[in-house]
């Protein structure tokens, strides 16, 4: 469709010819030239006052609650424009007429009366006022076409502007598949349709009458795939995107995140990876299962991963440790505080399970059960997200193998582990074995620790995961 | 009665708006039908979309539904001021801000919900409430109840059994309203009750009343016997089959678009986003040692999130750059207690490590959580 620009602001025509020329606002995003009409300075046309209609069971006052628009918006006819309440009753007013508004005549929480103006909309003077009552009839049509419309079985919405410039186009709008609210026929409709008349004729087919209105979506026309009829002249027409960029301010969680990576930063990370063998920690799980359900509680891998972090963190305090602001003093942290960092709807979260120094695995698959089940409840307590010291980031339930993860201020190291892939590998014999691997990731504050403590503390906690038995040796 | 099936019925033909002829009924029209659903989103959500989508100028429909726990807000109500949200939260009961308008319902498996669907022309509350009383009689010829001109029913002339609303679009309306046979009163008044403080706005209010269940008068009543009664008036009203047509509001090839409507009215932005504008002017008690701190504090609230923060504490008692920074993120922040726990959580990250700041800042936060 080509779309011609009129001269002047203060009417509009429309041409009847191949080419259809439509003043609206996509119009203007088309445009790429520079003179633009002049804009809400100058009144083009006409201002309406819109009155506010009887509510019913004799309601003379309302008081508005909401106003969906604002001076200055342009509003097509069935829009709402605000939401009114009476006596319990909340009440969408929809505008009767295409236009821009210019005057809300009440503010929120003001009694607005029945029959009194509401809004001024300024209409545009050639499409004339609009009838008093809301347009759903059809308009006055050849008899032909109105019992086209009464065998469909059902009413086409369309605004007095659409079916003049339908009628100009000989176009039937019971053949035009709307794309508006409550299937309305918008103007893109037509245009659309008017494009797709370079060849096949579109039957009317009852499925597309039966499409609800999900979304006001653009009407992209289905190439006519029937070549039996007149060969269609292809007409490339651009596709249109008119997908927006959205902007949202950073708040609340999110900002206090920017804040806490931004400092995380700041310390030079190192990094030391590693693989695990849990083939035999994958059977312990296996047979310990059920026992933790007797009790009511469920255990995954994750309290076996902490526990062994806590015996190799009480050979390797170092890594339990804070550094102060000015790097002048190190705080060897007595409690081992392991976070567990969790995937909610809020973005990344990190409850610690406290002093696992003192608990068993068990008491720590309990304590991950209640923080799990607060955490997607969106209940977590202040303490249960402060006073970590060192953290765990099971990423590998949702995928991947190695990762660099980012130490959380004030803690000076950080885990993250990979899914759990069952790989071949080389037994003592030198025979292939089916093995369980998972990926270790941890990054470590390179201004206290160095590789050799952060490997040594790696080892130490494979050792105790590749051989589960060894953990009962150090158990406190 | 018959219960009938979504596949026996001529319910797809009502959505394609072809005249009533394929009707079983030949008189004037009227649908029936029920909810299998007892999720309040799901519900409410069917409500929306018969009133979106339907074409009520051939027949009135009349909808049945019931709710597993849930706090039902209206349109434009806050949902602080009118109901206790810890309470809610800890128990797991679902709040759900509603389209129509009016006051606070606790609603659970003993009570009932009728929608009265019309068209704009043919709205008429009083009509649709005699109606309910008239089928309650003619069960139970004993009862005292009576419809009130507040469009409540009372039964013995002093107890609330049912409260109304009502929504009305440009072509359709609808007015719903609940029926108490055997709610869970304990549960109902004591979530019902706000304990925030300092609230200060232009929300509806709601009025509060002494509720009974009818159970309580009668306890041979169930809820499934008052629905079929209010089915089989409303059948003969309308002239119709007293037939109840089942609906699965999860069904989106029978209602297409219905999971965006329940969704939409379980986000966040329309249950707590929609609450109009509103102030929170309170005093936070704070024990600290061996004191107790007299904290004032001022917010206004705007869709639901904080846009002016004031927290009038004693100078320096957290480190100023501390204090701002915590004033700027609740700035712009939802007034809600899981954003700002975790926000305040992540703040204290960044902050000197101090044993006794810590405490100070726990302590402040604790009672400003509080408050949401």
């Amino acid at each position: 469709v080509c779309i011609h620009r009129v001269r002047s602001c203060s009417s509009i025509r429309f041409i009847k010819s191949k080419y259809v020329c439509v003043f609206d606002k996509s119009a203007l995003k088309f445009s790429h030239q520079q003179r633009l009409f002049r804009t809400s300075a100058v009144s083009c046309g006409q201002i309406v006052q819109f009155k506010l209609s009887d509510i019913g069971e004799g309601i003379t006052e309302v008081t508005v609650k909401e106003w969906y628009v604002k001076e200055g918006d342009s509003v097509s006819q069935f829009d709402s424009i605000c939401e009114v309440q009476s006596d319990k009753a909340s009440v969408t007013i929809t505008s009767r007429y295409d236009g821009v508004i210019r005057k809300l005549h009440y503010s929120i929480d003001e009694i607005a009366f029945v029959g009194k103006p509401l809004v001024d909309i300024e209409i545009d003077a050639s499409k004339g006022v609009a009838p008093e009552e809301d347009v759903v009839e059809t308009p006055p049509m050849s008899h032909e076409e109105h019992t086209h419309q009464e065998i469909k079985g059902h009413k086409t919405l369309a605004t007095p502007a659409v079916r003049r410039l339908a009628m100009e186009n000989n176009i039937k709008l019971s053949e035009v598949v709307g794309t508006g609210k409550d299937n309305r026929i918008l103007k893109e409709d037509i245009l659309n349709y008017l494009a797709k008349q370079t060849g096949a004729i579109l039957p009317p087919s009852p499925k597309a009458e039966i499409v609800p209105p999900l979304r006001k979506t653009e009407a992209v026309p289905a190439a006519p795939k029937d070549k039996a009829r007149k060969i269609p002249v292809p007409v490339s027409r651009p596709i249109v995107f008119s997908g927006k960029d959205k902007t949202e301010p950073v708040t609340g969680f999110q900002k206090a995140m920017v804040k806490t990576m931004s400092a995380a930063l700041k310390i030079p990370h190192f990094g030391y990876c590693d693989e695990i063998d849990l083939t035999q920690l994958v059977q312990l799980r296996e047979e310990l299962k059920p026992l933790a359900e007797i009790r009511g509680v469920k255990l995954s891998f994750m309290p076996f991963f902490i526990k062994a972090a806590s015996l190799g963190l009480l050979q390797y305090p170092i890594l339990n440790a804070s550094l102060d602001e000015n790097c002048q003093n190190v705080t060897y942290k007595a409690s081992h505080n392991i976070g567990v960092a969790m995937d909610t709807e809020q973005g990344l979260i990190v409850p610690n399970v406290k002093n696992v120094q003192v608990c068993s695995v068990f008491d720590v698959a309990v304590e991950l059960n209640r923080l799990q089940s607060l955490g997607s409840a969106g209940q977590l307590g202040t303490s249960d997200l402060t006073g970590g010291t060192f953290t765990l980031s099971n990423i590998g339930t949702i995928g991947g193998t190695y990762a660099k993860p980012v130490i959380l201020p004030p803690e000076v190291a950080i885990g993250a582990l990979g899914k759990i892939q069952v790989l071949p590998r080389f037994n003592g014999k030198g025979e292939v074995f089916k093995a369980q691997i998972m990926n270790v990731s941890w990054s470590a504050d390179h201004r206290i620790i160095d590789g050799a403590t952060m490997a040594r503390f790696s080892n130490l906690w494979k050792s105790y995961l590749e051989n589960p038995a060894s953990m009962l040796l150090d158990l406190k | 009665m018959v219960l009938q099936s979504l596949k026996n019925c001529l319910w797809p033909f009502c959505i394609l708006r072809i005249p009533k002829a394929c009707f079983r009924s030949t008189a004037s029209g009227g649908l029936i039908i029920q909810s299998v659903s007892n999720d309040v989103y799901q519900n409410l959500a069917v409500e929306d979309w018969i009133h979106d989508h339907m074409d009520l100028e051939k027949q009135h429909i009349l909808f049945l539904w019931r709710n597993s726990p849930a706090v039902v807000i209206g349109r434009h109500q806050n949902p602080w001021q009118e109901c206790n949200l810890r309470l809610l939260r800890q128990k797991n009961i679902k709040l759900a801000r509603r389209r129509s308008g009016g006051g606070t319902v606790y609603h659970d498996l003993g009570n009932i919900n009728l929608t009265f669907f019309t068209t704009r022309k043919k709205y008429q509350r009083m009509e649709n409430l005699k109606l309910v009383v008239k089928a309650l009689k003619a069960l139970r010829p004993q009862l005292d109840v009576h419809v009130t001109d507040r469009y409540d029913i009372l039964l013995d002339r002093q107890y609330k059994i049912s409260g109304t609303a009502a929504k009305l679009g440009r072509t359709s309306a609808y007015h719903h309203c609940t029926l108490l046979c055997n709610a869970d009163k304990f549960v109902l008044s004591s979530v019902l009750k706000s304990p925030y403080k300092g609230l200060k706005s232009n929300a509806t209010p709601s009025v509060p009343a002494s509720v009974k269940n009818l159970f309580e008068e009668d306890p041979s009543l169930t809820s499934e016997i008052l629905l079929d009664a209010i089915a089989k008036e409303y059948a003969t009203q309308h002239q119709i089959d007293h037939h109840i047509t089942l609906i699965n509001p999860a069904d989106e090839t029978l209602l297409p678009g219905i999971s965006n409507k329940t969704e939409e009215l379980q986000t966040w932005e329309w249950v707590y986003g929609k609450t109009p504008k509103f102030s929170v002017s309170t005093c936070l008690n704070m024990a600290y040692k061996d004191s107790v701190l007299d904290v004032k504090v001022n917010m206004d609230v705007k869709n639901g999130r904080i846009e002016v923060c004031n927290i009038d504490l004693p100078e320096h008692w957290l480190p100023p750059g501390l204090y701002s920074e915590l004033i700027k993120s609740l700035t712009g922040s939802k007034f809600c207690p899981n954003e700002t726990t975790t926000l305040v959580a992540t703040l204290l990250r960044v902050c000197p490590q101090d044993d006794e700041l810590h405490s100070r800042w726990s302590l402040l936060c604790d009672n400003m959580i509080m408050l949401m």
